[in-house]
């Protein structure tokens, strides 16, 4: 066992530090657009719109159903054969995309289950004082239900952080394809992943302090 | 004027409210009791279609609902001619005291927030919970609860107010503030179709009383002729056993 060459991990973490910020910037697109999308989702499978409740659960199914990785390969080198207006897009756009479909799935299943467990009273005082579906839902209900997603809904954040380490795999060059980078040009592998592996880790429970903080406060507006 | 014709409903095989026909005059205080199952709540709760009647039809001023045909938008305009104060209060948990009064009047009224915001005050010292306009429903106990339920609903100002049991679910020491505020909006003769166990209380507030058994109205007349002279058996019956 050789021993490890901690000038060069020190120097290594302001490179990779470099690329935080591509990082975040991706996973933070990528959320607020699969929320969006998961709210819309989750409405949908809520009101059970016929015809359109079959695509959406088969869109949750499929996005479910199949590894991340294979989801941004087909999108980035397969669709484009088959769609070639879609030839000149980047990378980075394709991850955001992908990861936003992916985890709009899971989001959403999380979001309807929010949304039911909102007590039937709420759906009916709603009801009464004569709010369109569209009222009750934006003004009473959903925000009752965001109250009950949010820990799962920063824990997929947290997830999606981490997966967009994968995005090196389409070229782009974040926190992992800048690692993988120096460590080609370098050899020393353990160094380098060792050094991503504790700035990855180091955000996540930066996040997850605020997380906690977040649902203090949450808690707190209703509290007894 | 309010009238209600062939008024329908079946849980399953179970019919619950078996052709009711009952009209109410602007400004009358009805009140309707009875044994519970009987079907007055779902009399309620037909009125404004929380339960959608298998069959009737529901005219409030120049608007006529009939279950056969009623559309969404229909509904929508029959809740808004109605207002309902439920047995469990059922204030919007994410609004503050204030808000509950204030959120359909914005957002179903179109009423401007200023203009709403008085209203809420206005209301808010009415039933007495001035000091209360901010606090979220969760930290209110549960007479203070029902009095910004009936605040909520006096404040819509709609053709018929609906009270399904509004003390039914209070604990005793909470009932007579219920039961004051509840007298006052009555002898403003707002037009109001209350279920209700607290016979006194009917007595005294009711222009008529309504007696319902088995999804149907047995018997009605003024509070003197129900209370202390019933014609039918089973009002008499029925009365017996709740004094």
């Amino acid at each position: 066992m050789r021993a490890l060459d901690i000038d060069y991990m020190l120097g290594l973490v302001p490179v990779i530090l470099g690329y935080v910020p591509l990082t975040i910037g991706m996973a933070l697109a990528a959320m607020v657009c699969a929320l969006l999308l998961a709210c819309l989702l989750a409405v949908e499978r809520v009101a059970r719109i016929p015809v359109l409740d079959q695509l959406v659960q088969l869109f949750i199914s499929f996005f479910r159903g199949t590894p991340l990785l294979v989801q941004l390969f087909l999108f980035y080198y397969g669709l484009p054969q088959i769609l070639p207006f879609l030839s000149g897009i980047n990378g980075v756009t394709a991850a955001i995309i992908g990861l936003t479909l992916h985890f709009s799935a899971y989001m959403a299943e999380s979001i309807r289950a929010a949304i039911l467990g909102v007590d039937r009273s709420q759906w009916e005082a709603s009801q009464a004082v004569g709010m369109t579906q569209a009222q009750l839902m934006r003004r009473i209900i959903l925000p009752q239900a965001a109250r009950v997603a949010a820990p799962t809904l920063v824990n997929y954040f947290i997830d999606m952080i981490k997966s967009t380490s994968l995005a090196f795999t389409l070229g782009v060059t974040e926190m992992m394809g800048a690692t993988q980078k120096e460590a080609a040009g370098s050899f020393l592998y353990f160094e380098a992943f060792l050094v991503v592996a504790m700035l990855y880790w180091a955000i996540v429970e930066i996040l997850s302090y605020l997380q906690r903080r977040l649902e203090g406060r949450l808690n707190k507006a209703l509290a007894r | 004027m309010i009238s209600i014709r062939g008024l329908t409903k079946r849980f399953g095989t179970t019919t619950v409210l078996d052709g009711i026909d009952l009209d109410i005059a602007a400004g009358e205080r009805v009140a309707i009791i009875g044994p519970s199952g009987t079907g007055k709540s779902t009399l309620l709760r037909c009125l404004n279609y929380l339960d959608r009647p298998e069959a009737g039809v529901i005219r409030i001023g120049d608007l006529t609902v009939d279950a056969a045909t009623a559309r969404p938008a229909q509904i929508l305009a029959l809740r808004r001619r109605t207002s309902f104060v439920f047995q469990n209060y059922s204030l919007f948990a994410n609004k503050t005291a204030r808000e509950n009064i204030t959120e359909a009047l914005i957002t179903v009224q179109r009423k401007l927030r200023a203009e709403a915001d008085a209203r809420a005050e206005a209301i808010l010292r009415e039933i007495g919970l001035a000091d209360k306009a901010g606090a979220y429903p969760a930290a209110l106990s549960g007479g203070q609860q029902q009095r910004i339920g009936i605040g909520r609903a006096m404040a819509l100002d709609a053709a018929l107010m609906l009270l399904d049991e509004p003390t039914s679910a209070l604990d005793p020491e909470w009932v007579g503030e219920v039961l004051d505020l509840m007298r006052r909006v009555a002898e403003r003769r707002q037009t109001m179709l209350i279920v209700t166990h607290e016979m006194q209380f009917a007595r005294e507030i009711a222009d008529r009383v309504i007696f319902m058994e088995g999804g149907r109205i047995v018997e009605q007349g003024p509070p003197s002729q129900i209370f202390d002279a019933p014609q039918d058996k089973r009002t008499e019956s029925f009365l017996r056993r709740v004094r």
